[in-house]
């Protein structure tokens, strides 16, 4: 079924929209390369956090819980910046 | 109160009463007074308004805009090259529907350089979406800067006043000022739906808008200057009864009986008012219409007035550069294309770059209408008046 999009009167006033209205965006579809977290290797540096452009390194309590596929668009600066000693994160192809 | 003011001097004295929230500004002349006077009272402790003083007339009205989305009442003033740097964000300002205020001070534009009065540079504006209203004298430059506020957050649009160069800007006149503490209590509070500082309520101000959307944003845009003239009408009423002085949309002098008229507008309807009286004295049905409220177009109230006369002689002190002849005369032939009693019209483009015109330059102007009235044909529609080597 075609989308049915407001017409210009029941438009809000004045161009002001939400705002964060990225989370309704789920970018994660995006992605060719998946990005693999190695509970085992991650020594929680937090360096991935700081660098994701995308926020979609999970932390809870200041540890690594994973990634948010939801949102990672695949970009592979974690696994780029996680320290050469650590490797904790690869890419791998994504499958259909 | 009665004071002695220039046109710059009263635009500062009441932006002053106002007391804006946020001036920022770049100076330029003729319309540097306006924001140096207010610069002064900031100085002072008169005002209570935050003034940034910017790098240039683009940074002053984005300063502008980024305050006005917060809320805030915001004002600035300019003038020519001024108004034309500001020119990518007053379209930007009217699509956010930010009532932003600008005392515009006309002045040609370059080039060939020069300070003088024309109207090019309000005019270059022109599709800018701003309400725009030119005026005749110092004493309604005071008034109009006051209404303009109360307009522009009526409407949710930004407003320009005007006055011209020098003529008006420089010129000083006797005028009536409304009491300080009756100019809050007239505006009131500006009410806003979005504040950009309100992060409680986050929202994101000026975002990407393509195929999908742009179309619709527009379009309510244009209805809003749709609702502007019953405002403008609205607040000027408002405004007759605190100060006693009335504004119309069209200022018509001695329209009723006229056979000729001439339509014009800033401070040429002053010198046109007294060209009428002599005129008048001489037995000739002459009359003067004076474009004040310039955008959006006053169209009934303007048919309404023009049709009254059998030649108008339209006066502009601006021209469209598209072998049209001038602005004003391209929106009066425009509007009379639909109506039953068109009279003759004749373009007479005028004063540019400050080029006087004087009460016999617009008796002669009358004269030529009365001859067109009596062979009933306009020899040529568009002419140069006052250039030489015509």
């Amino acid at each position: 079924m075609k989308e049915q999009k407001k017409g210009w009167k029941e438009l809000p006033f004045g161009l002001a929209l939400d705002a964060a209205t990225c989370l309704e965006f789920p970018t994660g579809d995006w992605r060719s390369e998946r990005p693999i977290w190695d509970p085992e290797k991650c020594t929680h540096c937090m360096i991935c956090w700081v660098y994701c452009p995308d926020s979609a390194i999970i932390v809870k309590d200041g540890k690594v819980q994973g990634i948010d596929y939801k949102y990672c668009k695949g970009c592979g600066i974690c696994a780029e910046e996680c320290p050469p000693k650590v490797k904790a994160i690869t890419m791998v192809r994504e499958e259909k | 109160m009665i004071v002695a003011r220039t046109g710059n001097e009263a635009m500062a004295e009441a932006m002053r009463q106002i007391n804006p929230d946020v001036v920022a500004a770049y100076p330029i002349t003729p319309a540097t007074e306006v924001v140096q006077l207010f610069s002064k009272f900031v100085h002072d402790g008169q005002v209570d308004t935050q003034f940034v003083p910017a790098e240039s007339e683009h940074s002053a009205i984005s300063a502008c805009v980024g305050a006005s989305s917060t809320g805030a009442r915001v004002m600035t003033s300019t003038a020519s090259q001024g108004i034309a740097l500001m020119h990518e964000i007053l379209f930007i300002a009217s699509g956010l529907r930010l009532p932003i205020v600008i005392c515009l001070v006309n002045r040609a534009l370059s080039s060939p350089i020069n300070i003088h009065c024309d109207h090019s540079d309000s005019l270059a504006s022109r599709d800018s979406g701003w309400i725009q209203i030119f005026t005749e004298n110092t004493q309604e430059a005071y008034d109009t800067t006051i209404i303009a506020v109360k307009v522009a957050e009526a409407a949710s649009l930004p407003a320009m006043v005007t006055t011209d160069g020098f003529i008006i800007s420089h010129g000083m006149e006797r005028v009536e000022l409304v009491d300080d503490e009756a100019v809050p209590k007239f505006l009131g509070e500006r009410k806003i739906q979005h504040s950009l500082l309100d992060v409680d309520n986050p929202k994101t101000f000026g975002a990407l808008d393509l195929q999908d959307y742009f179309f619709e944003h527009k379009r309510s845009e244009i209805d809003a200057m749709d609702h502007v003239l019953p405002i403008i009408e609205k607040v000027q009423d408002e405004y007759g009864k605190l100060s006693g002085r009335h504004y119309p949309l069209v200022d018509e002098y001695r329209m009723d009986d006229a056979e000729v008229a001439i339509l014009c507008m800033g401070s040429t309807g002053g010198t046109g008012k007294v060209a009428v009286e002599r005129l008048r004295e001489q037995g000739k049905k002459v009359g003067l219409v004076r474009c004040r409220v310039y955008r959006p177009f006053p169209k009934e109230a303007m048919v309404a007035a023009l049709a009254k006369a059998k030649v108008v002689g339209v006066l502009d002190r601006s021209d469209t550069m598209s072998t049209l002849g001038g602005h004003l005369y391209n929106d009066a032939r425009s509007i009379l294309y639909d109506s039953d009693m068109r009279p003759h019209l004749k373009n007479y483009v005028y004063g540019l770059g400050g080029r006087d015109i004087s009460i016999e330059d617009i008796e002669s102007i009358y004269k030529e209408l009365f001859a067109i009235q009596k062979t009933g044909k306009v020899d040529k529609d568009i002419v140069y008046f006052g250039v030489r080597g015509e």
